[in-house]
């Protein structure tokens, strides 16, 4: 009688067990190249593959908006989803397995800088196509680089550091208004600001540099904060940091120069999506290059016990206040890529409820890692984007799930791990069952 | 000339007098030991010398230098190591990673450095998991190496904080109730290992003990302290068969 159960339940067993096999054994260029494939199938057969499903047009975000505006399409987008994305990545990687894993093996022999750029320069062209289908996705993708570098930075102070600051929007305005002020002063005929000091042409090429004094500024706003709070411990500091938060915010709102209340627009066209990426991995390779090593470690000893860190050698007061302004860098540069993607900021869209998401993004992904910042900061915004057509509700459903991670995984999905770039790369040898 | 020296130290809280008129002279080499009964004030003696308070009056000198008005972690990297009495390990790091951390001073990169992943970072972080390594060794306890502290058996957590204030190369080691909460085993291996590192390292040895048996055995002079004053001063032997510490401190009923 309990026969057929019992084979069923080992035959679904194996096939799990298998999938899982199968998954540890293709090497991360693997899962690349599979991500490539798909990409390309959408590419040139996404037109006619939506039409014989019967969907108006491509998908963007995965079909999220589609099915929530007109559930009839759920089994078309389904569809669509397994053949473009499903069956190629599946195939690609199952194909390539052993290639890719000599590919993998021969780049790990070299050194690690190759090896980082060969996979970041598949992924980015993939990314780069993936994106070139529609400009709302293009929109999408640099918002999330962005609050990626966000949620990384405020990781460093909330959760590496231990501290609890909630001015991570303002040090973000301070980088945007500067980065705007700087731009549209040099390279840019503006009413506000006249005629462009510099050459159009030399904007783009400055424009790091640009995005340098943004983080500077958020610094020493950060200084600011630090040199009288980190006298003090745990709440003192997030009461300062609200309070900096919206001295920020009003401080915009009155300064007419830089627009008031109306914000400032028509910043140059500076954030492409090559820009964006490339700071976004300068900002994760600098930061996860500080907390992995003992001087970033010290971040740790603080936050677990200050005391002991202290009497073990540690200048605590200097660690926290150099981390903070580190953080606080970070955030400034993200803000002058918002303001450049968008090419418009006003001093509304820093305020408590960016705020809200920022944290949503760290605590959702988990805290002290790397990795869980930039699970948590790609799943919330891509999550937010895609329930925008439930409007309202999108804010019942993402605080849920909020309050559902807190209470199954308190520190976050992937909290306290290390990531490890090489671990990550290396090839993945067969594994003998089969 | 003395290694560390203390003069005429007197420390008050608000307007309780917590150590009035404390001497120490601790020659290089030495083992001195602290005790008292609970309250007395033996506790604060650490934390004022290493920094953590500053004492009201009097001054302090290690190898010549005052030590009053250094911040806590200066101290400590002029060759000042402690342990505390409640094993104040780091939540989320592991037994390496301790040690490793103790040698913050002596860290060759900076700032930049360890933003930027330099060579020279990564030689001075396999050289600092070397030093580290080898002390993990001697105190025993190598094989725990990538597992968090604060899960390791409560003997091993001790000997983990020991490691980690030799890692500060210190001149001077404090150790604040070294065997509190110890079985008897553990005590006599605790004793071994003090004995193994005073030997070894070269270093003077000032404690705070409860258990007269580990203090008599350890130490070439002891303190005793009541109520922040040291009432007697001299050799085990001494100290053992002083009246005032033995009303003070051991017990009355010796005399009867």
């Amino acid at each position: 009688m309990d026969i057929p159960g019992h084979t069923l339940q080992r035959d679904k067993k194996g096939v799990k067990a298998r999938l899982k096999n199968f998954a540890a054994s293709v090497p991360l260029i693997g899962w690349f190249l599979g991500f490539m494939g798909a990409v390309l199938v959408e590419y040139f057969l996404g037109d006619l593959i939506s039409y014989y499903l019967g969907l108006p047009k491509i998908p963007v975000l995965f079909g999220f908006l589609t099915v929530l505006k007109r559930p009839l399409l759920i089994p078309g987008t389904v569809g669509y989803l397994l053949v473009v994305y499903g069956l190629p990545i599946l195939i690609i990687s199952k194909f390539l397995q052993k290639p890719a894993n000599k590919l993998a093996g021969f780049l790990a022999k070299g050194p690690v800088t190759i090896a980082a750029l060969v996979h970041l320069g598949l992924f980015y062209a993939a990314l780069h196509l993936w994106a070139d289908l529609s400009d709302y996705r293009l929109l999408v993708l640099k918002l999330t680089m962005i609050a990626i570098m966000l949620t990384l930075s405020i990781n460093v102070i909330n959760g590496y550091m231990g501290e609890f600051s909630c001015s991570h929007p303002g040090f973000m305005a301070l980088g945007a208004y500067t980065a705007s002020t700087i731009t549209l002063l040099l390279f840019a005929n503006d009413k506000q600001f006249g005629d462009a000091l510099l050459p159009e042409a030399l904007g783009p090429y400055l424009f790091p540099l640009v995005l340098i004094a943004g983080g500077i500024a958020a610094a020493l706003g950060a200084l600011v904060i630090a040199v009288p709070s980190f006298r003090t411990r745990g709440d003192y500091l997030a009461i300062i940091s609200l309070a900096f938060l919206f001295i920020v915010k009003s401080l915009i709102e009155n300064l007419e120069f830089v627009g008031g209340p109306r914000g400032m627009s028509s910043q140059p066209h500076y954030s492409t999506l090559p820009m964006v990426f490339i700071v976004m991995v300068l900002c994760i390779w600098i930061i996860n290059n500080f907390v992995r090593s003992t001087m970033g470690k010290a971040l740790n000893a603080v936050r677990d016990n200050e005391l002991a860190a202290e009497s073990m050698t540690v200048n605590t007061r200097k660690t926290k206040i150099i981390t903070f302004m580190f953080g606080a860098f970070w955030a400034g540069v993200a803000g002058g890529l918002f303001a450049h993607v968008l090419r418009y900021v006003n001093p509304g869209s820093f305020g408590i409820q960016r705020l809200a998401e920022i944290l949503a993004m760290v605590y959702f992904g988990g805290l002290n890692s790397v990795t869980g910042s930039i699970v948590g900061a790609v799943s919330i915004n891509i999550l937010s984007e895609a329930l925008r057509p439930l409007e309202i509700y999108k804010w019942i459903i993402i605080p849920l799930l909020l309050i559902l991670v807190m209470l199954f995984r308190p520190t976050g999905l992937i909290a306290f791990t290390e990531f490890k770039p090489k671990e990550l790369m290396k090839p993945r040898q067969k594994s003998l069952e089969g | 000339m003395a290694l560390l020296q203390v003069d005429n130290m007197t420390h008050y809280f608000g307007g309780l007098r917590a150590v009035h008129n404390y001497n120490l002279i601790l020659e290089p080499g030495h083992i001195v030991g602290l005790i008292g009964p609970n309250g007395a004030g033996k506790t604060t003696i650490f934390n004022l010398i290493s920094g953590i308070h500053t004492p009201t009056e009097g001054n302090i000198e290690l190898d010549g230098n005052s030590l009053i008005g250094l911040q806590p972690h200066e101290i400590a990297a002029r060759g000042l190591g402690r342990t505390f009495q409640n094993l104040l390990l780091w939540r989320h790091m592991t037994v390496l990673e301790h040690v490793k951390m103790a040698c913050y001073s002596q860290l060759g990169y900076g700032i930049w450095g360890a933003f930027f992943g330099s060579r020279f970072c990564h030689q001075e972080e396999k050289r600092l998991t070397a030093k580290a390594m080898h002390l993990l060794e001697i105190f025993d306890v190598g094989h725990f190496r990538s597992q968090l502290a604060v899960s390791l058996p409560y003997g091993a957590q001790r000997r983990v904080e020991m490691a980690r204030a030799m890692a500060t190369n210190p001149k001077v080691l404090f150790l604040d109730e070294p065997t509190a909460g110890m079985t008897p085993d553990e005590l006599n291996r605790m004793i071994s290992i003090i004995r193994k590192i005073h030997a070894e390292f070269d270093v003077a040895i000032f404690l705070i003990e409860h258990r007269l048996k580990f203090v008599m055995e350890l130490c070439e002079r002891i303190q005793t302290l009541v109520f922040g004053e040291v009432i007697a001063e001299g050799t085990p032997e001494e100290t053992k068969n002083n009246p005032q510490v033995i009303e003070a401190y051991l017990g009355r009923e010796d005399i009867h």
